[in-house]
């Protein structure tokens, strides 16, 4: 466990939308394998560290490094950092344009210039291993939420990235369709991917979760093992928050 | 009922003219149309820039089209291309009505593209394709299909606008229709033919953006 390489890692973050200051000097570091678990009410800031994480938001401050290497807007080109980090949205936000299989290849071919044929072989693969294998030439209209997010998991998958992001992935979906898509996500990470997941399901986060970070007001308030978060919380106000959800 | 009759003998007797004029009036529409659409393509994108300088300049040329009356506008590039450029008077009118059409078509363009989910630029974003290639693989294909009934609609005016390059001589239907009736002083019998082309060639479109849209929503 000692030679673990480290991901990503957030040195001093901060973040402001205007006068609003959503991120305040996060510090957070991300090992190969785990699976680590953002909680805290909306508006604490979680979704937006995510998304500063692939740079869909830009940092005010502070230093972001993947492998080990600082990011910069300046030195690096951010389109090359975002193929190594993959992302899931609360609302899939899939192509309507193309079929599922169409969604899942558009990236390899049209970003990496991997050959079609190739990529269709690929793409098919990750769709069985989500469980389409029956739903390649259909439109992302004619699915469920769940198969929906299912897809949306294998797209990002197609670019081979090193760790995948996850923001609210289970949100909109309808209760009974949470599990299949918590499922899917609990095998990505017991074949060992890195994982950031912001979610309100404490089940998950207990139970696949390697860390759990506790953000409120743009702070981490605390960061433990799950049981360590959930059972016997040092701060006062992740025990309130907790206690609120559970 | 003598009065129909007579209108039907003009109609019969005219269409070989008239194909002319239509034929014209095909060729304008589509090069101008075409054109337009490129011109409109470009300017929603200058639109859409976010760099202030290109809004302005989109924003100064849908403020002239908007704000002069197309005859006004065909007038000004037919005599003054053509007293600056030996270009024939076909271009000077698909010049004139290519300008006009494209400052509609560039709104229609805009609102579409901003109409698009912004998650799906940043899922785009997020599979590490640059804003360009977003652009072309994901934005603007559903902006497109968004955008086919407005199109069509600002198609059909284009066409019904282009009538009025007969002012600068061009024989379009328009052009025949006038010909005909001050030649006959039959007035009236001409221009109830030359409403039926009219009628017909919109009709024609019609039905065909409609048959677009049905093809297009099997992804919907």
């Amino acid at each position: 466990m000692d030679n673990k390489k480290e991901i990503i890692r957030v040195d001093q973050l901060n973040k402001s939308f205007g006068d609003l200051h959503v991120l305040k000097d996060i510090d957070l570091t991300v090992m190969e394998s785990e699976v680590v678990v953002l909680i805290g009410a909306s508006g604490s800031g979680k979704s937006t560290l995510l998304r500063c994480l692939n740079f869909l938001e830009m940092k005010n401050g502070g230093e972001i490094f993947l492998d080990g290497e600082k990011i910069n807007k300046s030195t690096h080109d951010l389109n090359d950092i975002r193929q190594r980090v993959g992302m899931v949205f609360q609302h899939f936000n899939l192509f309507p344009h193309k079929t599922v299989l169409g969604n899942v290849i558009e990236a390899p071919i049209h970003v990496k210039g991997e050959n079609k044929a190739n990529a269709i072989k690929e793409g098919k693969k990750l769709l069985d291993k989500v469980g389409l294998e029956d739903k390649y030439d259909v439109y992302p209209s004619t699915l469920s939420g769940g198969q929906k997010q299912r897809v949306a998991i294998a797209r990002a998958l197609a670019m081979k990235p090193e760790v995948m992001l996850f923001d609210e992935p289970t949100s909109a979906l309808d209760p009974e369709l949470v599990g299949e898509v918590l499922s899917t996500m609990k095998e990505l990470a017991e074949e060992g991917m890195t994982m950031v997941v912001v979610t309100h399901e404490m089940g998950f986060a207990r139970e696949v979760g390697d860390w759990v970070v506790y953000m409120h007001d743009g702070r981490i308030i605390e960061y433990g093992h799950p049981n360590e978060i959930f059972d016997q919380p040092r701060e006062e106000r992740t025990r309130s928050f907790i206690s609120s959800v559970l | 009922m003598a009065a129909i009759m007579h209108f039907f003998d003009v109609f019969i007797n005219s269409y070989d003219v008239f194909l002319d004029g239509l034929w014209i009036t095909f060729k304008l529409s589509l090069a101008s149309l075409v054109i337009a659409f490129f011109i409109g393509l470009f300017f929603a994108v200058l639109k859409i820039s976010n760099i202030r300088i290109l809004e302005w300049i989109a924003d100064a040329y849908i403020w002239i089209v908007r704000g002069t009356p197309l005859i006004v506008q065909i007038f000004i590039l037919f005599y003054g291309l053509t007293d600056i450029l030996l270009i024939p008077m076909f271009w000077a009118g698909v010049a004139g009505l290519a300008f006009h059409s494209g400052a509609y078509i560039a709104e229609i363009i805009r609102g579409a593209i901003q109409s698009i989910e912004k998650g799906q630029r940043e899922a785009g974003r997020s599979l590490g394709m640059s804003t360009s290639l977003t652009m072309r693989r994901i934005i603007l294909p559903q902006a497109f299909r968004r955008a086919v009934p407005s199109l069509g609609n600002q198609f059909i005016i284009g066409i019904k606008d282009s009538s009025l390059v007969s002012f600068i001589g061009m024989q379009d239907l328009f052009g025949v229709a006038s010909t005909m009736g001050s030649n006959s002083f039959d007035y009236l019998s001409y221009f109830f033919t030359v409403a039926v082309y009219y009628l017909f060639i919109v009709l024609v479109l019609t039905v065909l953006v409609n048959r677009i849209e049905k093809r297009l929503a099997v992804s919907d």
